[in-house]
């Protein structure tokens, strides 16, 4: 069984491979990449607050008391959180994606140390 | 009254959204959909200030479980900025953004920031905000990008990468404070947060906020997109996000957080302190240098927001005497309100420079205030407001903040502000000789003023400015209530959790 400290720190390396990805990649399509693996490593880490050992659906059913449900069941409010997360990433991702398209039409590259017009 | 308050957000967003329904149909309605919608927020805006605090449950669900709206002294102060304000951005709006295509995208964009930033700041729920701020950043890179040139394509492109950092790290935390706490209720976790103290974890989460909210802020280390991004916006965006976004998803996110959530704190306190007065310095210096109208503009933006950030942090310390932290958030706010208005002013100013000459570069310009008086006189009054002369709003704003500094012997800070003060006139001086005085080019002598639905915004405005700065007395109450709310961590808690 793996250890739970294990997960957690696991989440964070994706969380710094991304942050990697988005500061050394020159690729403006693997900038984007960078962001989106940052996204989802919280995600990931939203679900890992929310599971607990052994846990059952937070759904309460016929056959499950509600004592159980309170001993057993994952906490459901972090997997309704990482549900509009991902909502949220999907627009950011669309929007990131068609700004790429739009800059490859003006700078005909897609490589962002070519893309410096502007001093800041 | 307390119905209509999740209307702030709910009209923005169904308008925004028929907005562009109706304009498959008829181009025109476009304007006065975002003209009336505007108009009604600025009214309920106005008509909240006589509101007590209340707090309203969206769905009638009990604190803990359902999300709360939280009304109090600061989120009206922070209504009224974002809803007139805007107002008056869309005014400007009605007459420049003619020369863009795609209107009634524009005002959906719009619409949709408006709807964003009112969320941010009526919310009591920390996952509630951090959606709402997603809306108001998602619309303000598309609107940032707007012009779809080269160059604004590149500034919407970086700060959405930047901004999309930002919001994953304040996610990061929001995820931190809810494995400690348990609960996203922010008066709840505060109760929750008392018990717990502040353990690594917290401090985790508090190290993320600030760099996620402080790169929304735009202050120093994380400031790097907004000299690119605010000059490349349409003016009335430009006057949106210098004005009033960056303070919506920034410093008062920080406020609300910072206070009512974690309370006051030493080392909070010194590193917001030092960042607000790092980015007073450094943004102020580098503005001098620069040769474009707007840029210069966002420059001063990050240096005046240090100002706010300084005076918030100095509150923000536990052992200064309790008047003192009074003076210095009071003077934190009412900077904050001054700064929504004069630079907002003097966006729109360069906007109406730039609808008649097509240039923003100061080398260019010149003399305009025989071609062009209501913009160049409202031009000057915005500069002598930022940069602080006596009779004018900025002024009394920046003493108050100097004043707290020293009584609570920060004497190196207060000095800077007030060199920084100085360098504030040294560049706003520049831009008056570059733009309103001096030489007029031959190239100009034919322009004309701006059309009537560009300078009544300006007018307002530099009124306001006037006003702020005279007539201080008569809103003086709103503010010292606002200070006073924030710096009580008791009475936000007990709105909610009841005593």
């Amino acid at each position: 069984m793996i250890p739970y400290w294990l997960l957690y720190f696991l989440t964070l390396v994706i969380f710094v491979l991304g942050l990697y990805c988005l500061v050394a990649k020159k690729n403006i399509i693997k900038k984007i990449i960078g962001v989106v693996i940052t996204e989802y490593s919280i995600n990931l880490f939203l679900v890992l607050i929310g599971y607990r050992k052994g846990g059952i659906a937070p759904i309460l059913l016929k056959d499950i008391s509600e004592q159980q449900m309170a001993e057993k069941g994952v906490d459901p409010l972090p997997q309704a959180l990482v549900l509009t997360s991902i909502v949220i990433g999907l627009g950011v991702l669309a929007l990131m994606v068609s700004m790429v398209l739009r800059l490859y039409e003006k700078y005909k590259t897609f490589d962002m140390s070519e893309i410096n017009d502007l001093k800041g | 009254m307390q119905g209509i308050f999740p209307l702030f957000t709910a009209i923005p967003l169904a308008a925004a959204f028929f907005n562009l329904l109706i304009t498959k149909v008829n181009r025109k309605v476009a304007d006065y959909l975002a003209f009336f919608t505007m108009t009604a927020l600025g009214t309920m805006a106005v008509l909240m200030l006589f509101e007590q605090p209340f707090v309203y449950k969206v769905g009638g669900w009990e604190a803990p479980w359902g999300i709360l709206l939280v009304f109090d002294r600061l989120t009206a102060i922070m209504l009224l900025i974002i809803n007139v304000i805007g107002w008056l951005a869309t005014v400007y709006s009605l007459k420049y953004m003619s020369t863009y295509t795609a209107k009634a995208k524009y005002y959906s964009l719009f619409l949709l920031m408006i709807g964003g930033m009112n969320g941010v700041v009526i919310t009591g729920d920390m996952f509630n905000l951090f959606v709402f701020l997603e809306i108001a950043s998602i619309a303000s890179y598309a609107l940032v990008g707007f012009g779809c040139g080269k160059d604004e394509l590149e500034a919407s492109f970086k700060y959405l990468i930047l901004g999309g950092i930002a919001s994953t790290g304040i996610l990061f935390g929001i995820a931190f404070l809810y494995s400690v706490t348990g609960t996203l209720n922010m008066p709840h976790m505060a109760r929750q947060l008392e018990a717990v103290g502040m353990n690594k974890a917290v401090l985790f989460a508090v190290a993320l906020f600030i760099m996620g909210f402080g790169l929304k802020a735009s202050s120093v280390p994380f400031h790097a997109w907004l000299p690119d991004a605010h000059p490349s916006a349409p003016a009335p965006i430009s006057a949106m996000l210098s004005g009033v976004l960056i303070k919506a998803l920034g410093v008062y996110t920080i406020i609300r957080i910072m206070f009512n959530v974690f309370g006051q704190n030493h080392l909070i306190s010194s590193v917001i302190m030092f960042l607000g007065a790092l980015s007073m310095v450094m943004a102020g210096l580098m503005a001098i240098g620069q040769s474009d109208f707007k840029r210069m503009l966002a420059y001063s933006s990050i240096s005046q927001i240090g100002y706010v950030m300084l005076a918030v942090g100095l509150a923000l310390n536990p052992s200064i005497p309790s008047k003192v932290a009074a003076l210095a958030m009071f003077g934190a706010l009412y900077h904050l309100v001054n700064h929504a208005v004069f630079k907002s002013l003097l966006f729109l100013d360069s906007g109406a420079v730039e609808y008649r000459t097509g240039t923003r570069d100061l080398n260019k310009l010149g003399g305009l205030i025989t071609r062009m008086p209501v913009t160049g006189a409202t031009c000057s009054i915005g500069s002598l407001s930022i940069a602080g002369l006596p009779p004018f709003n900025g002024f009394w704003s920046k003493l108050v903040i100097v004043i707290a500094l020293m009584q609570a012997h920060y004497i190196v800070y207060g000095g800077l502000a007030i060199f920084i003060s100085f360098i504030t006139l040294v560049y706003f001086v520049k831009l008056q000789k570059n733009t309103v005085f001096g030489d007029l080019p031959d190239r100009l002598k034919a322009i004309k003023e701006a059309p009537f639905a560009m300078t009544f915004p300006l007018v307002i405005l530099a009124i306001l400015c006037i006003a702020l700065g005279v007539a201080y007395p008569f809103f003086q109450h709103q503010l010292v209530s606002a200070a006073s709310t924030v710096l009580d961590k008791l009475t936000f808690m007990n709105l909610v959790v009841g005593g």
